[in-house]
């Protein structure tokens, strides 16, 4: 009986998604956001793996097939862009200066801690898009040689911290102009940072859910050059 | 139009860029070839946003989905990560304040700036 329920395809796709509706239920129930949907789901699932002692390749299975969307669906980040293009025409050059400055930022933090904590070429570069869109980070990881299951773990943290961080950060350093709490939000911590954003406001929203798309694509740029530091 | 026709154009795209990717010899994502090719498909109009708007609603809403499998294979490098858990927890926590602290005040000076700038014209 255990055979067949962890040998078919279905188990690990309907696994996956089972999971990830008791994460909402639960993120529902308490609205903090340590309690991401994204991250109750991952633990369940490794906990219920390791209780039932099923391997990975034998979940992954079913689950690959969820991954086989990532590409076409991180396309689709082309719509959203596209509906937010005049917030970006007419911020064009804040935008994009504040953005190039984060992506920086975070190539050259992540080089100066690797080196301090000694990581390896393969660790350093694991963590380089650790704070763009997982879409387009695990792209990255894997185009680098990175160990991509860690990229992925290190982008959902960082994503789950900048939005827990947001409001204090933006009040401790004086953002306050909306434009700028959006870039500071959707260049740092992506997605479930931009959950944050959109309870601060529509223009932090827009302008966040725009910066994760357009950090992502320059990241993609910068890190072919960062890569070669380390 | 069709639901299954907006799948297909979508996923046509998405064969259409990992072909790119496999010629082209730099390391970036056929996805991220994908998202700059739509954008200039929607804002040249050769492909209308309505022919792929509801598919992609779907995509993106389901996409926290996607990354399911991927971080679940930790399981599988736990013996690595083990190792470097903690400076690891130590690089998200620096990096992501350092990122959203230079990110947003570097775009408030330049919005400043130009305000200054309007003001003295």
């Amino acid at each position: 009986m255990d055979n067949l329920i962890f040998h078919s395809a279905l188990f690990g796709f309907i696994i996956s998604i089972a999971a990830y509706e008791i994460g909402m239920l639960i993120k529902k129930k308490f609205k903090l956001a340590i309690f991401n949907p994204l991250l109750i789901a991952i633990f369940l699932i490794i906990l219920f793996l390791l209780f039932f002692n099923v391997r990975y390749d034998e979940y992954n299975r079913g689950a690959k097939y969820l991954s086989y969307l990532l590409t076409p669906a991180t396309i689709c980040l082309a719509i959203p862009l596209y509906e937010q293009l005049d917030y970006l025409k007419k911020n064009a050059k804040a935008i994009i200066v504040g953005i190039s400055s984060g992506v920086f930022a975070s190539m050259t933090s992540i080089l100066v801690l690797s080196v301090i904590f000694h990581f390896n070429h393969q660790e350093y570069v694991t963590l380089l898009p650790k704070s763009i869109t997982t879409a387009i980070g695990i792209g990255v990881s894997e185009e680098l040689g990175g160990i991509v299951t860690i990229t992925v773990a290190v982008i959902i943290i960082t994503g789950v911290l900048g939005n827990i961080i947001a409001e204090k950060v933006c009040h401790t350093f004086k953002i306050i102009e909306p434009v700028a709490k959006g870039v500071a939000i959707g260049s740092s911590a992506h997605a479930i940072g931009t959950a944050k954003a959109m309870e601060m406001g529509k223009v932090e929203a827009a302008i966040s859910s725009l910066s994760i798309v357009v950090a992502g694509i320059i990241t993609v740029f910068a890190v072919s050059i960062y890569a070669n530091f380390m | 139009m069709r639901l299954l026709e907006q799948f297909g154009i979508i996923l046509t795209l998405t064969l259409i860029v990992e072909i790119i990717r496999a010629v082209v010899p730099l390391p970036i994502p056929a996805s991220v070839y994908g998202l700059i090719l739509m954008l200039v498909l929607l804002k040249t109009k050769i492909i209308p946003l309505a022919s792929v708007k509801h598919a992609g609603k779907i995509l993106l809403e389901t996409m926290p989905l996607m990354f399911i499998p991927a971080a679940v294979g930790l399981l599988n490098s736990w013996t690595v990560v083990k190792t470097i858990v903690l400076p690891l927890l130590v690089v998200v926590a620096i990096s992501t304040v350092t990122v959203m602290v230079i990110s947003g005040r570097v775009t408030q000076m330049v919005i400043h700036i130009d305000q200054r700038r309007g003001d003295a014209k």
